[in-house]
């Protein structure tokens, strides 16, 4: 109402048409873009090498960039992911390695060393709930507690020690193939078309969307607004905590200091390239997954080339601004 | 006169919202502007303040034809608006508010806290205000935070003070204590506009009225020579010949068993006493001014709201609802009054709009059943005769009136008994204004029960088979169907109960 377009109506519906299109489209396009340019460019680009290397570094940042849609989805945000990863990469190896629980049965350790650490992530991920839901704190405030506590509580159960350990019963999900495909990059597809589905037909992910799309008429429509919004921040934990498995089960090692370092702004920069609205009410899970790829792309392109990880940064900064941009403008 | 508005018209993207209004106030005086909801009073006054530029007509201020190109080129000419929430920095001190934008300087160029604190107590002293001004301004009361504000106003020279709601927020004490303070503005020769609709503090501290409807000035007049019922009857119009009245069945409406019984409700400031009934099958219909409680009424039934004291009964059980989902469990529907605040999901379908109350129902195993959903969807579009060009058209792309009947079906599919609707026809063209009312009536007399909040009088009195009417958070009236007529009516409202 109050904002008046002075442009002719055809020139404006070119241009909004233009805007539209690249949000819908945008991040395929740059996908597509980069793969020429690395085929032409970046030598010995197609092989399976490249292939395995991509997709193994790309699955983490998918897996956890799927929860934080979910989380965004609904108009709050997740910074504790990162810390979350932690957590449960030092719980998983501090239980097979049996220094938690007096068990001596491997087979049993070893099931209990990918399910409880998750169980432990997702309780996190349920306080993160509350404190947005029933004290209303904001997400950014609310995560940024365990994105800081997080980390330390995982440091403090190592006393800051380094876990090395040789399990490949454990190690199967970072370095086990099925069919040839790493067992990581499977995860990474089961959780993207779990998300996918979840988010398109049930019940639950249209109430995600219509809470970020306007929270007050969701309530006023017998949405549980508040068990909805607790239901994405303990998904997103759940997420974290199976990234974190497969990062240190990759590494043969456990650091808390380094495991998902970095790794919420991985995810936030593969929801904003890959087109959901940061202010809510769209989830966009293919469009992660894509913006996950460019971001991963883009990262291995400058290395490839010998631009050092530094610089990948920036371009990773420029690559949100413009995808922001885009969105802003196909929103006008 | 001080300021002279002649035959303002404006149209947002082809809607007009004014059309040839016009405002005269004079030095020292307080003008009254009424209007209910949409009559354009904010426009108006956006207009004048330089926030939104006339599509055509004269503004006179000072004798100076003057077009204001922003609120700070207004406020630098001596016009001073006091909002609804006041506009200061609440962790900023008092001084520093007064002086905000214009700090007074040391020779060194840095803030002169002496100057603005001497500066800001003497200010204050005219209206006999003795307060620390080193406090922030959010350690204060609602009253003296607008005080705070208008001496702002003074001490920038203003010649015309603007206040919108200025009492909405105030308790008895306070508004006698703004009160004061306009009265010294007065003897000042500062003018005031006072935007408000309690009648009675009109009636006290304002010297003449202008009343605005459908975006016209429709009444000027001083206070003294405009009755109450007058006054209310100008801003409520009275276009009965637009509607038909639709016709409804002779039986004997007082046999019918109650539906929804409200006794003696209360929550907030809002609503203090309230008690409504609706019957099986009967359009109860809420009236009252803006700001009587009726939405915040409508709250409390539905289980948005906390209430405080009172009783609500769903066919003679108490009931007392935490969340509107338990309320929508026993068979309860609410179509809010701003369906772009809270009703529509503007970026989901119309599909997805109008089965999101549904939705728990519509599931297998936690999946929605698309087929079902579709069916529905169908059905609903086809009876309410929405146009779109498809179900799967987002939401925001309707017109209000199709956003509407969206809206209703949202709550018809899913079977409800009781249906609350506030202002079922706002901001809808003419024709499907009939359209809606008479659906109403159907589903009325198929048995539903319908809680009808309106500020239309033509519609209460072609509609409703009685009306409560509410003022100042108190139901001060109920009308039923013989008694019910637009005298009955405005003077209930304007609380003349003879």
């Amino acid at each position: 109402m109050t904002t008046i377009d002075t442009s002719a109506p055809g020139e404006r519906a070119a241009r909004l048409n233009m805007a539209q299109f690249l949000s819908r489209y945008g991040t395929f396009a740059a996908f597509i873009l980069l793969l020429l340019f690395n085929l032409i460019v970046t030598p010995n680009f197609l092989s399976w090498q490249t292939l395995n290397v991509n997709l193994t570094q790309v699955a983490t940042i998918v897996i956890v960039a799927v929860g934080m849609t979910l989380v965004i989805a609904t108009g709050g945000i997740d910074l504790s992911v990162g810390s979350l990863m932690a957590i449960a990469g030092t719980a998983a190896p501090m239980i097979f390695m049996g220094k938690l629980l007096p068990i001596e049965n491997m087979g049993i350790l070893i099931i209990l060393s990918f399910i409880l650490p998750v169980l432990l992530v997702m309780a996190f991920g349920w306080f993160n709930g509350m404190l947005v839901t029933r004290f209303s704190i904001q997400p950014i405030i609310a995560t940024l507690v365990l994105f800081i506590a997080g980390r330390g509580i995982a440091q403090v159960a190592t006393n800051g020690n380094l876990q090395v350990f040789k399990n490949p019963e454990f190690q199967f999900i970072a370095m086990g193939r099925i069919a040839g495909i790493p067992a990581q990059v499977i995860i990474m597809i089961i959780v993207a078309v779990l998300a996918h589905c979840l988010i398109r037909y049930t019940v639950i992910g249209r109430q995600i969307i219509a809470v970020g799309g306007n929270e007050k008429a969701a309530r006023l429509t017998g949405i549980p607004v508040r068990r909805v919004k607790t239901f994405v921040y303990i998904v997103s934990g759940a997420l974290a905590g199976i990234a974190g498995l497969i990062v240190v089960a990759r590494n043969s090692a456990s650091d808390a200091n380094l495991v998902g370092l970095g790794m919420e702004l991985d995810a936030i920069a593969a929801v904003a390239v890959g087109g959901s609205l940061l202010s809510g009410g769209r989830a966009n899970i293919i469009g992660t997954v894509l913006g996950a790829f460019v971001i991963q792309l883009v990262r291995y392109t400058l290395l490839a080339n010998g631009v050092p990880d530094a610089a990948a940064l920036i371009v990773k900064a420029g690559l949100i601004i413009i995808a922001v941009f885009i969105q802003q403008r196909a929103k006008g | 006169m001080l300021l002279s508005m002649q035959d303002i018209s404006k149209a947002f993207s082809g809607v007009s919202a004014l059309r040839s209004a016009s405002l005269e106030i004079a030095a020292g005086e307080v003008m009254a502007l009424v209007g209910q909801n949409g009559a354009g009073k904010s426009t108006l006054i956006k207009i004048l303040t330089g926030a939104y530029q006339r599509d055509s007509g004269t503004i006179l201020f000072e004798d100076e034809d003057v077009a204001f190109a922003t609120p700070g080129a207004s406020q630098a000419k001596g016009i001073a608006t006091i909002y609804q929430e006041i506009n200061l920095a609440p962790q900023r001190s008092v001084a520093e508010n007064i002086y905000l934008s214009r700090e007074p300087k040391t020779a060194l160029g840095l803030l002169d806290r002496r100057a603005m604190r001497a500066g800001a107590a003497a200010v204050l002293k005219t209206f006999n205000l003795d307060i620390d001004v080193d406090m922030p301004v959010g350690h204060f009361s609602a009253a003296t935070r607008q005080m705070i504000a208008i001496a702002r106003a003074v001490t920038q020279k203003a010649r015309l003070v603007i206040m919108d709601e200025p009492t909405s927020s105030l308790d008895e004490r306070e508004v006698d204590i703004l009160f004061q303070t306009i009265r010294t503005l007065k003897r000042n020769g500062v003018a005031v506009l006072f935007i408000g609709h309690r009648l009675d503090e009109l009636y006290e501290i304002c010297d003449r009225v202008t009343i605005m409807r459908d975006g016209q000035t429709v009444a000027h007049s001083a206070m003294a020579d405009m009755p109450k019922m007058e006054l209310v009857r100008h801003m409520l119009g009275k276009e009965l010949a637009a509607f038909q009245a639709i016709a409804r069945d002779t039986g004997d409406d007082e046999a019918k068993p109650v539906r929804l019984a409200v006794e003696g409700a209360g929550s907030g400031v809002r609503v203090r006493d309230v008690s409504v009934t609706v019957r099986e099958g009967e359009i109860s219909g809420l009236a009252g001014l803006l700001g009587s409680g009726r939405t915040e009424t409508a709250r409390i039934i539905f289980g948005v709201d906390k209430l405080e004291k009172g009783s609500i009964r769903i066919d003679g059980k108490e009931r007392r609802y935490g969340e509107p989902a338990d309320a929508i469990a026993d068979g309860i529907g609410l179509v809010s009054e701003d369906r772009k605040i809270d009703g529509i999901i503007p970026d989901m379908s119309i599909r997805e709009n109008m089965t999101l109350a549904l939705l728990p129902k519509l599931k297998k195993a936690g999946i929605v059943d698309r087929a079902r959903q579709q069916e529905i969807v169908t059905r609903y579009i086809k009876a309410l005769g929405v146009k779109c060009a498809s179900p799967d058209q987002p939401i925001k792309e309707l017109s209000g009136g199709n956003q509407q009947k969206v809206l209703l079906a949202r709550w018809l599919c899913t079977d409800p008994r009781i249906l609350i609707i506030d202002e079922p026809t706002r901001g809808i063209d003419i024709g499907a204004k009939a359209e809606i009312l008479k659906l109403l009536r159907n589903l009325a007399d198929e048995g539903l029960s319908v809680l009808m909040i309106s500020s239309e009088l033509e519609e209460l009195l072609a509609a409703a088979d009685r009306v409560t009417v509410l003022s100042d958070g108190r139901s001060v009236a109920v009308l039923k169907r013989n008694e019910l007529s637009e005298t009955a009516l405005l003077s209930a409202m304007a609380h003349q109960v003879n």
